[in-house]
């Protein structure tokens, strides 16, 4: 299998420990080795450059209207790019070809994996379980410390990507046991198309649909895409507008409306947030994500601080210190979240999940690995019975 | 002034965001000061209005003397053979290799014309540089094949093909708002850059000429269309690597837009029958929005400025943070041919 191989989900560089680099290895040597998908020939130099077949890829855009003089405006994201006959979207994974707007990406993966599901991090959500990742090329952000920057801000023909059909995912999944199919690591935003049709195919073949965004959406493409996912992570990049239009080049309203969307539509949520030193780590801009969170999704939505490593136009800040995590965690827990973790700090306590009610270590973490889940089939509790959100067994 | 000293660590940070990008500005200030050209930017504007003939072929032979008359002007020489060649080799010496960035984006109609690209290349070639150090190209490989252009790769001849027959480098390269791959035949197979765009109207920008062909040199222009690509145009034409090598703009104007581009309406587009030639690209860019302008109040349109797409790149590109050339009138002198 020629596409990239993917070691980190999009909020932050993943310092894997052994065990984990041992288990990730083994996972993904099952995908590498599989030869099911056949390799496209890459371009490199003038004598010999074959362009990927753009035909197979193709599929008329959900979401969007047609304009005067062959123009569209698509209604994927709060973006609304007008996009004139030839141009494409700021994604640039969505084309107007004749007034007639195309996705370009569609079965066009360029970065499959079997991830463990506490990779994306979804905590609970089938915890211990692999999740089959694919992703295509192209972002409706741009985020400065994006560190799969070179398949999110790229335009697809300039990558290496394979041919692979909602069904053969399904069927990868099914193959390598993986109960889940989770679209990650670009933006599924902008692949929103091949997510709906390897989301159906997948649920036809027994096997759940898991996606990791930022959640800058139009309200009906969240409603009509996400409404076929089984489980949701949200990266939520900071708490103020000016950091989503300095940093990320979006807005924030829209994807804190997507959040409330996918609580009324019962979606299993769960939130991370990146911490930048200096840009986004602001004791009363940690304190309002926390209350905002509680007002409008519930104590019990889990939110994950995550450490910031250098990356892509951020290479000059440095890495998050373990002790702002530890701030951004007690403020969060003194407004009475009661899911509170911190990420990418391999051995952390506050990786794993403690009863809030009687404080029992619940599910320990060790790396990316579940290595103790004591929490019951009824989603209870084994030493108090209280109930622990989240679904815990297939 | 604020004493550095007082700077709380937010404060701090929140500048390292823009560090690596001050630095990038703070080294290429002394080059960019001795460029400046201290009087006026000449921009040579040249017109046949026999160009394009009866029919749509352009006459070749009249394109390159139109070609020829507008580089001796642009360099304020006598008409001759000698003083046309010793204008190229201002441009372009023996040992370089010089790379012709076109424009094919629009689809045929409204894209360079292969009778102008040829008429450079015959120019350069006299000049000294050989054709294996000659390179036309754009992004994509078939948008070059349907514009007309003949792809030759090896050889001893002039090459043609895009970007992506080689792809853009691993390294980002980063200004201001932009952070990009670089096409690898800009950053390899390129000493001196000749940017030929074509005159027309955008939709998003105002109007697309000569700094905004540089989006076809990178991996990422779609990231540049938000708020009428200011400041992005003029952050991506400070890539040191664009910076450094550019020597020469023609605007092939044969055929121009007034309305409805980028891509190609029959219905808004003229037979300028011209061509706009100048070293100074915000000069030139200035120049052309004003031709663009004059066509549509004579198609009663609306200004772009009214229209609520003035080209700001334009004054943006010629501030003092990037200082790529003149965006006033009053330092340009528009010389007609």
């Amino acid at each position: 299998m020629n596409c990239k191989l993917v070691s980190t989900e999009c909020d932050g560089r993943t310092p894997l420990d052994r065990r984990s680099f041992l288990k990730c290895a083994l996972a993904s040597g099952a995908a590498l080795t599989a030869g099911e998908l056949a390799a496209p020939a890459a371009a490199a130099a003038p004598t010999g450059g074959q362009a990927q077949n753009d035909a197979q890829f193709t599929f008329e855009a959900k979401f969007y209207e047609k304009l005067d003089n062959r123009k569209i405006k698509c209604k994927l994201c709060p973006r609304e790019c007008v996009v004139g006959d030839k141009e494409r979207g700021y994604c640039g994974v969505r084309e107007n070809r004749g007034g007639i707007y195309y996705t370009i990406v569609h079965s066009r993966v360029c970065a499959a994996h079997v991830d463990p599901i506490e990779k994306k991090p979804l905590f609970h959500y089938l915890p211990g379980t692999m999740a089959f990742s694919v992703a295509t090329a192209g972002c409706n952000v741009n985020c400065k410390f994006c560190q799969n920057w070179d398949i999110s801000q790229s335009r697809p023909e300039e990558i290496p990507a394979q041919y692979l059909s909602p069904h053969q995912a399904a069927d990868l999944a099914r193959k390598y046991d993986c109960p889940t199919i989770a679209y990650t690591y670009s933006e599924p935003v902008v692949f929103a198309e091949y997510l709906m049709d390897t989301a159906d195919a997948a649920h036809q073949a027994g096997v759940r649909s898991i996606v990791v965004s930022n959640g800058y959406m139009q309200h009906d493409s969240l409603q009509q895409a996400y409404g076929k996912m089984d489980a949701v992570k949200i990266d939520l990049k900071a708490f103020t507008e000016s950091y989503y239009a300095k940093v990320v080049t979006g807005q924030l309203k829209p994807v804190l409306d997507s959040l409330v969307t996918l609580r009324k539509m019962g979606k299993w949520t769960e939130i991370v947030y990146l911490v930048v030193p200096g840009l986004n780590d602001d004791d009363a801009e940690l304190r309002g994500l926390a209350q905002w969170i509680k007002a409008n999704l519930g104590p019990d939505v889990p939110l994950h601080f995550t450490q910031f490593h250098p990356e892509y136009l951020l290479k000059n800040l440095p890495i998050t210190p373990v002790p702002t995590l530890e701030r951004a965690k007690a403020l969060a827990d003194t407004e009475g979240l009661r899911y509170v973790y911190i990420g990418n700090v391999p051995g952390h306590p506050a990786q794993n999940t403690y009863c809030p009610q009687c404080r029992k270590l619940l599910v320990e973490r060790v790396g990316f690995t579940a290595s103790q889940m004591l929490i019951r089939k009824d989603s209870t509790c084994p030493f108090c019975a209280h109930s622990i959100p989240g679904i815990w067994h297939a | 002034m604020t004493d550095p000293r007082n700077r709380c660590r937010r404060s701090f940070l929140a500048r390292c965001l823009t560090g690596a990008v001050a630095l990038s500005a703070a080294g290429l200030r002394a080059t960019a000061e001795a460029q400046m050209p201290s009087g006026k930017s000449r921009v040579v504007v040249a017109r046949d209005p026999q160009l394009c003939g009866a029919g749509s072929n352009i006459d070749a032979g009249r394109l390159e003397a139109l070609l020829d008359r507008a580089m001796q002007s642009l360099f304020n020489l006598p008409a001759s053979h000698d003083n046309t060649i010793a204008a190229w080799r201002r441009i372009a010496s023996a040992n370089d290799k010089v790379s012709l960035k076109v424009n094919t984006l629009g689809g045929r109609g409204i894209v360079t014309n292969v009778e102008l690209v040829e008429a450079v290349r015959e120019r350069l070639q006299q000049a000294g540089v050989a054709a294996r150090n000659i390179v036309v190209w754009d992004r994509d490989t078939e948008e070059l094949e349907r514009a007309g252009f003949r792809i030759a790769t090896g050889g001893d001849r002039v090459q043609c093909y895009g970007t992506d027959r080689v792809g853009y480098e691993d390294k980002l390269s980063a200004w201001g708002s932009v952070g990009s791959r670089l096409s690898k035949i800009l950053t390899r197979a390129t000493s001196v850059l000749i940017n030929l765009p074509v005159l027309k109207d955008h939709d998003g920008a105002g109007v697309t000429i000569a700094l905004k062909n540089m989006y076809g040199t990178i991996h990422n222009p779609n990231k540049y269309h938000p708020n009428g690509c200011d400041p992005y145009v003029a952050d991506l034409n400070m890539l040191p690597e664009i910076r450094s090598c550019m020597k020469l703009t023609i605007c092939d104007a044969t055929t121009a837009m007034y309305d409805g581009g980028p891509g190609f309406k029959p219905e808004f587009s003229w037979k300028c029958n011209g061509v706009l030639v100048a070293q100074d690209a915000v000069a030139l860019d200035f120049t052309g929005w004003q031709t663009i302008e004059r066509k549509r109040a004579e198609k009663g349109l609306k200004t772009l400025d009214a229209e609520g797409r003035a080209p700001r790149y334009i004054a943006t590109a010629a501030d003092s943070e990037h200082t790529l050339g003149h965006g006033d009138p009053a330092h340009i002198a528009v010389i007609e041919v």
